[in-house]
């Protein structure tokens, strides 16, 4: 950190968007849980939200070549991590996801997808051919790979699947030819027989009925059903905040957390909806324009990568609200209530300020 | 894994321009997504959204009771809960779910189905009575499965109870699910499910008895557990009804006629009220307030002593001797006869060139000289024959009309018989033949093709013995209905004037049957009561029950009418027991109600033996079973 501390240092633009959306989720958060057993959790939310700035603002004065050069270690660590979850971890609703921390608990895999953009950054950091290779295409494959196997174990295939797009915008980012887009799509649809033996039932019964959304009005489309309607419901202006009937009144699950958007399109409306979708827009767009002034290879692929899944989580939770994506067990990015998914979005940001700092300035 | 850090390389313009655009693009179709929903399908959501918060619960509103003329309970309500099916989201059921439904509730899975298709067409908001009268395991089914099938619900709903089961029954009718010939009535406000009055007097005013269901509602949870209310539309009960029958001579004469098929009924003749009304065997009306599953309904309906008909006012029957007294009415009054014209009984007569018998020539015996009096008192039908001879069939036709035979009284009960009292313009209508002159001698003693029914002859033997005074029978009070704002039936008296003589001549017959020696219903005695009456015993039991023997049996019917007190008559009863071997079963019926009627009335002599009664009716109230048939031609 040899430099002094400068304020102008801090990408105030960026951390102000980021701020922006949590607090919104932060209002949303307390309205759809008021009178809930969950009432208070906006609060919680709220000591999250002021640790995870304090630690952005912390990371972003770090030298981002100093993190990556730690990546061996760091991705030994996250493998282990996992693993031992499996082995050791107590189940909580039937999944091994948690890290308990006395009160406090804590997704691993939210960590372990940082850790993918900093290996992923890493490894082309020092490529510089024109295109990546087959070769190429399998190690990042095994590399991304393993922990992605980890999570889906958990299980929870929704966090597995955001490696995904950290990996493909990193490749894209290197140069691929067309001929090994259009193979790697080809293994892609053999493969899909394969992958669907190993779904659980209700994964496969959330692509069934997202194939054909009416067939069955409980359990699964049920969801997307009340998702639709609290949506459609909520109008151009919105029901206004608490008067959400449908996330107030239990028809959305989890309205506080994956489903949050849900709560927050029916009482804000269409007017919300733009906002909401605007702030993470200008978001995105700040952060490829911090990849397009990156001092370094490094810098650039950090921040496509974050942009990548950042977007990637974005697209499919609004989408999955609204019928147009099947249902997977994202959440929506610093709205949705979750101390790990908060850390995770900071801790990125918090890499992308220091990446921005060291901007060649012309 | 080697990391080193070239800081020459800056990303290509044209590759973060690339992603910038696919982001935009995809942000573009979600904005376009959003729109679609909240802004392109606003209402259909909105609507969405209401039905899945708002129910609408029917509020059922309970029945008026049904009370005896002291104010006793003769129908009641309890509450229980109902099943029912909420139709306001979503669409048909899939057979999965219809199948899950019936297993749950314990219904038959083709009934349900049915219920379902009977309801389809109704407005969406309006729920469908699946069960009534929920059980616990159907109530805990509900509970544990709400998420399941968040369409069905429980309301609390006042059920129809008839506490003296039995008792009573084909009078009150019983209650059961609207037909649909009822509904499909123009201006009909009823619903598949709603609960009427299908038989007696809960048929008859069922618009008094029914109230008015209420409806709310409620904003629920997901849960279908009710958070709020929205707006109410309070239920209004129904009124209750004060009949004129009286409890304690129903059950005095249920207890009497016991387990004979048969009837009893028993007027005020002085103003026509309903003080008794026994139809045997009978059946449990609190079956029917169930729904009463398909096998109970056959056995009922096909049960050959017909327990769903009301006999009292639906069963016609010869009624032999008891029509005497219209005859011996009809021949004084017309003057054919003086009270002191003589038939000689030899127990056999000659007419029109064919022998008639007497009831006693059997037994090898005949009445001897007979006038009017000792005629009725020994029912000699060798004296009626001859009177019946000399009026000819339409004098006979007009007195028996006249009298109230052949023709409705005008009960305010549903489904009265007409009896049939025949003329030659019937046979001519019905059979296309002339009348045999045959014909008037056997209808003279209330044979051939003569028909009326218990209350019939009560109402024409009160009527004769109040001096020709007839008042429309009736079971619910003329000023209460009025107080209801319902328009009472006309029951104004009709009168057929007799003269004193011939009414005075009748009677006193009719006082020898009980009290002379030689009389046919001397086992009506009563100490301190004076009663008289006609006795009768019929050949041919009704059409159908005839229909049904194949002709080739024949079975009695005894009946029995008395009135007391003999000159100013307060009560007449009627009692018919079918297949009764003789007469004479008849008449401790009506000398048992009679009785009752003056022990009340007088004070009871010890109320022990009322408690008695009570007893005695309670254990003896079970659907009956059938005496043994007897053959005879006595007729008396």
């Amino acid at each position: 950190m040899g430099r002094s501390f400068r304020l102008s240092d801090i990408d105030w633009f960026l951390l102000g968007l980021a701020l922006a959306i949590a607090a919104i989720g932060v209002v949303e958060i307390y309205s759809t849980t008021l009178h809930s057993a969950l009432a208070g959790q906006y609060r919680k939310q709220i000591y999250w939200l002021i640790l995870c700035s304090v630690l952005a603002l912390v990371v972003s004065r770090f030298d981002y070549h100093r993190v990556l050069e730690q990546v061996p270690w760091l991705y030994a660590g996250a493998v282990l991590l996992l693993a031992g979850l499996l082995v050791a971890g107590h189940s909580i609703a039937g999944t091994k996801r948690w890290l308990q921390f006395g009160p406090v608990s804590f997704q691993v895999s939210e960590i372990v997808k940082l850790i993918i953009i900093l290996v992923v950054a890493a490894y082309f950091a020092d490529r510089r051919t024109k295109a990546v290779t087959w070769g190429d295409l399998v190690k990042l494959g095994i590399i991304a790979g393993i922990p992605a196997v980890l999570v889906a174990l958990e299980p929870d295939l929704g966090t597995a699947l955001t490696f995904v797009p950290i990996v493909a915008a990193g490749v894209l980012f290197a140069g691929i030819r067309l001929q090994h887009i259009a193979i790697l799509c080809l293994v892609g649809i053999l493969l899909l027989p394969v992958g669907w033996h190993f779904l659980r039932p209700y994964q496969r019964e959330r692509i069934m009925t997202f194939v054909h959304p009416t067939q069955n009005t409980q359990s699964t489309s049920y969801q997307v059903t009340q998702t639709k309607i609290a949506i459609g419901s909520g109008g151009f202006w919105g029901k206004g905040l608490g008067n959400g009937t449908q996330s107030r009144l239990g028809f959305i699950p989890v309205s506080h957390a994956d489903a949050i958007f849900a709560a927050f399109a029916e009482e804000q409306g269409f007017v919300g909806t733009l906002l909401v979708l605007l702030l993470y827009f200008a978001m995105l767009l700040r952060l490829l324009d911090g990849a397009q002034m990156a001092p370094d290879r490094a810098g650039a692929f950090l921040l496509v990568g974050l942009a990548a899944v950042l977007f990637f989580q974005v697209v499919v939770n609004t989408g999955m609200m609204i019928g147009v994506l099947p249902i997977t067990g994202i959440p929506l990015p610093l709205m949705s209530q979750g101390g790990s998914s908060l850390l995770f979005t900071f801790l990125g940001l918090g890499l992308a300020m220091s990446v921005r700092a060291r901007r060649y300035v012309n | 894994m080697e990391v080193r850090f070239p800081s020459d390389e800056r990303p290509p313009a044209w590759k973060i321009a690339f992603l910038q655009y696919v982001i935009a693009a995809t942000f573009l179709l979600l904005l376009v997504g959003y729109w679609r929903l909240q802004i392109g399908h606003h209402q259909q959501y909105s609507d969405l959204a209401d039905r899945n918060r708002i129910r609408n619960l029917p509020e059922i509103a309970p029945r008026g009771r049904i009370l005896d003329r002291d104010g006793r309970i003769l129908a009641d309500n309890f509450p229980a809960f109902s099943v029912l099916l909420l139709r306001d989201s979503g669409g048909a059921l899939s057979p999965d779910r219809v199948a899950g439904i019936a297993r749950g509730l314990q219904l038959d899975q083709d009934d349900l189905r049915a219920t379902l298709q009977r309801t389809a067409s109704l407005p969406r908001f309006q729920p469908v009575l699946l069960k009534q009268s929920a059980s616990l395991e159907d109530i805990s089914f509900l509970e544990s499965h709400r998420v399941e099938y968040p369409e069905l619900d429980l309301i609390q709903a006042q059920q129809r109870l008839y506490p003296k089961h039995q008792l009573a029954a084909a009078t009150l009718g019983y209650v059961g699910e609207v037909p649909e010939e009822m509904i499909a009535k123009l201006g009909s406000s009823y619903k598949p499910g709603d609960v009427v009055g299908k038989f007696g007097v809960e048929a008859e005013y069922n618009q008094l008895l029914a109230g008015r269901d209420g409806m709310r509602r409620v904003v629920v949870n997901s849960r279908g557990q009710e958070v709020g209310e929205l707006s109410s539309i309070k239920p209004q009960s129904g009124n209750d009804l004060r009949l004129t029958l009286d409890l304690d001579l129903q059950m005095a004469a249920e207890a009497s006629l016991g387990e004979q098929s048969g009837a009893v009924v028993a007027l005020d003749p002085r103003t026509g009220e309903v003080l008794v009304m026994v139809s045997h065997p009978s059946f449990d009306p609190n079956d029917f307030a169930k729904r009463i599953d398909p096998k109970e309904w056959n056995d009922l309906m096909n049960d050959p002593m017909k327990p769903l008909m009301n006999k009292a006012i639906q069963a016609q029957l010869a009624p032999g001797s008891v029509f005497k007294i219209v005859m011996a009415s009809a021949a004084l009054e017309t003057g054919t006869v003086q009270p002191d014209f003589i038939v000689n009984c030899a127990g056999s007569v000659s007419i029109y060139g064919h022998l008639y018998h007497d009831w006693v020539f059997e037994k090898h015996r005949a009445h001897g000289a007979v006038n009017v009096h000792s005629a009725i008192r020994e029912s000699c039908d060798i004296f009626f024959y001859t009177i019946g001879k000399m009026l000819g069939i339409e004098k006979i036709d007009f007195f028996a009309r006249g009298l109230g035979l052949g023709s409705r009284t005008g009960i305010d009960l549903p489904a009265e018989a007409p009896g049939l009292i025949p003329s030659p313009e019937w046979v001519q209508r019905a059979f296309k033949r002339k009348w045999y002159a045959g014909e008037t001698i056997s209808v003279s003693i209330g044979q051939g093709a003569d028909l009326a029914t218990p209350l019939q002859l009560a109402n024409t033997i009160g009527g004769i013995a109040s001096g020709g005074v007839f008042h429309r029978p009736h079971v619910a009070f003329q000023d209460q209905l009025r107080a209801l704002g319902q328009d009472p039936p006309d029951i104004s008296p009709r009168d057929f004037p007799l003269s004193d003589d011939t009414v005075s001549a009748v009677k006193s017959g009719m006082w020898a049957v009980v009290n002379e020696g030689g009389g046919t219903g001397a086992a009506a005695r009563l100490p301190g009561i004076e009663i008289s009456g006609k006795t009768g015993t019929a050949q041919v039991v009704s059409e159908a029950l005839q229909a049904s023997a194949k002709s080739s049996e024949f079975k009695n019917t005894a009946w029995f009418v008395g009135y007391a007190p003999s000159d100013r008559p307060e009560i007449v009863v009627a009692a018919l027991v079918q297949r009764g071997e003789h007469s004479t079963v008849a008449v401790p019926i009506v000398r048992d109600v009679i009785k009752a009627y003056f022990d009340k009335k007088l004070g009871p002599k010890s109320p022990d033996n009322q408690m008695e009664t009570q007893a005695r009716v309670l254990s003896q109230l079970r659907p009956v079973a059938l005496p043994s048939q007897v053959k005879s031609t006595a007729r008396q």
